[in-house]
């Protein structure tokens, strides 16, 4: 087993648990910010705006005639094998986002177990392309 | 505003500063590609002069296209999911806002300080996603469906090359802080030559052009506008929004237009340092958000120089050069970025 190294300090955190976690109160106060500014944009429309509802206002469009049946038709999803690739890789993603972080450590030992684990990770974009799935049939 | 005034100001007045500059973050770029790339620029392209009316030039032409979308009715189609439907275009803003969170602008000119900021950046930009696939489903409209449809199927399949074209970036600087990342930059150097530091677009070239390729797709500009092809699905998820809703879409869309570039520019020229002036000075919190801005739109000018110029790409295209080409350059990318850092 590779000696790993002490963490080094500047990566590890920038101040206390209470800089942390204010800097995640500061992301929810600009989501505060973010449904304000939105809501009261569209509470100024609403004072601005006519409201003159008619039936034939609402119908959906549908190229000009009256739309057949319910807009939420049966429709092929092309792509579900896509997503389950997407998560498999996404999930991969996580897991190589730390090791990035400590490559200079880890050093040769690091990028070994790294170089099978990408290896394993394109063995099954391989299979998936040889399978045929990656068509958008 | 230096350290030592920051460090004085209450914490509820640092917080007001923040969304003020957080406003001048998301509004200022964002309205300058409107005008200055979509209107203008596409205009010379295309050999015409674009607005000219609305005030010198037609740069009042934002504002009077905001004041008539503010006097649209909002409507709503039959049978939609209203609720769903109202929030849609909020969600899409929302997470366009928060995207900047991370992106610093000079040593103390920053929002947030998140240790993983890069990949919380990444994290939030595919909120968006959610907001799209609502607008689709809700309005009850089976092209608004397609397209909300085949805006997920585009956005899940170029976040991947995205993410892992910065992880190459990460690799090499070895840390997740957008700040560290600005600074590791900064003090590189390429062959020992350390005059402008090391800015990655020059040692992980192949990952910037993923990136912008990603990035261009993400947002769905053209050559990538399948979920909004006006040929085959109308307006896509748009086709039944209406009024100020619309250009909530419209805002979204390009305000995360100039969250994507910061990140890029944070990434991949250097972020807000300048070589010459010192890391730490004080004047880089007034010079930095102009070399934050001169470099976004550096990036926005390349993404609107495609858009101008290519034709859109066909739906299997689309998504074979995402998972055929894309993906494995990419992943050639990191375990080469990763054997280089390694043996160096």
């Amino acid at each position: 087993m590779a000696n790993l190294g002490p963490l080094n300090p500047s990566q590890v955190s920038s101040g206390t648990v209470s800089d942390f976690l204010r800097s995640y109160l500061t992301v929810g106060i600009f989501l505060g910010v973010a449904v304000t500014i939105v809501s009261a944009l569209l509470g100024v429309s609403a004072l601005l705006r006519p409201n003159k509802p008619s039936p034939q206002k609402s119908i959906v469009y549908e190229s000009g005639v009256d739309p057949v049946g319910t807009g939420w038709s049966q429709s092929q999803v092309r792509y579900y094998i896509f997503a389950l690739l997407f998560v498999m890789f996404d999930v991969e993603a996580v897991f190589i986002f730390p090791w990035a972080v400590r490559l200079e450590a880890y050093g040769v030992f690091g990028l070994v177990e790294m170089g099978i684990f990408i290896f394993v990770l394109f063995l099954g974009l391989v299979y998936a392309w040889r399978k045929g799935v990656l068509r958008w049939v | 505003m230096s350290a030592v005034v920051l460090a004085e100001l209450a914490y509820w007045q640092v917080s007001i500063l923040r969304v003020l500059g957080l406003l001048a973050a998301v509004l200022l770029p964002s309205g300058t590609i409107v005008y200055l790339f979509l209107f203008k620029m596409m205009s010379f392209m295309q050999s015409r002069l674009g607005p000219m009316e609305a005030g010198p030039y037609g740069s009042m032409q934002l504002l009077a296209e905001v004041g008539k979308f503010l006097q649209k009715e909002d409507l709503f189609p039959d049978g939609a999911d209203r609720k769903v439907f109202a929030w849609a275009p909020i969600v899409v803003v929302a997470s366009t806002f928060i995207m900047y969170t991370v992106v610093p602008f000079g040593p103390d000119a920053w929002f947030a300080n998140i240790p993983t900021g890069i990949y919380f950046a990444l994290a939030v930009s595919s909120v968006s996603v959610i907001g799209i696939l609502m607008a689709g489903w809700a309005s009850a409209n089976k092209y608004s469906l397609m397209g909300g449809l085949r805006s997920a199927g585009q956005l899940i399949a170029y976040e991947l090359p995205l993410v892992l074209a910065v992880l190459g970036v990460v690799i090499q600087a070895g840390t997740m802080d957008m700040q560290g990342i600005v600074a590791a930059q900064r003090n590189g150097e390429i062959f020992g030559i350390g005059f402008i530091g090391n800015p990655y677009i020059i040692t992980q070239f192949v990952g910037f052009a993923v990136f912008m390729i990603a990035m261009q797709a993400e947002l769905t500009q053209p050559p990538f506008d399948m979920p909004v092809a006006e040929s085959e699905l109308v307006a896509g998820y748009l086709t039944e929004y209406s009024g100020f809703r619309f250009l909530l879409f419209f805002i979204g869309e390009y305000a995360t237009a100039g969250a994507f570039s910061a990140i890029a520019a944070v990434l991949f020229l250097g972020g807000w340092s300048l070589p010459g002036i010192g890391f730490d000075a004080d004047i880089m919190n007034v010079l930095g958000p102009i070399v934050m801005l001169t470099k976004m739109m550096l990036i926005v000018f390349l993404v609107m120089w495609f858009r101008f110029t290519y034709p859109r790409l066909r739906e299997d295209q689309l998504q074979i050069f995402a998972w055929k080409y894309l993906i494995p350059i990419s992943l050639v990318n990191i375990a080469v970025t990763a054997v280089l850092k390694v043996a160096f």
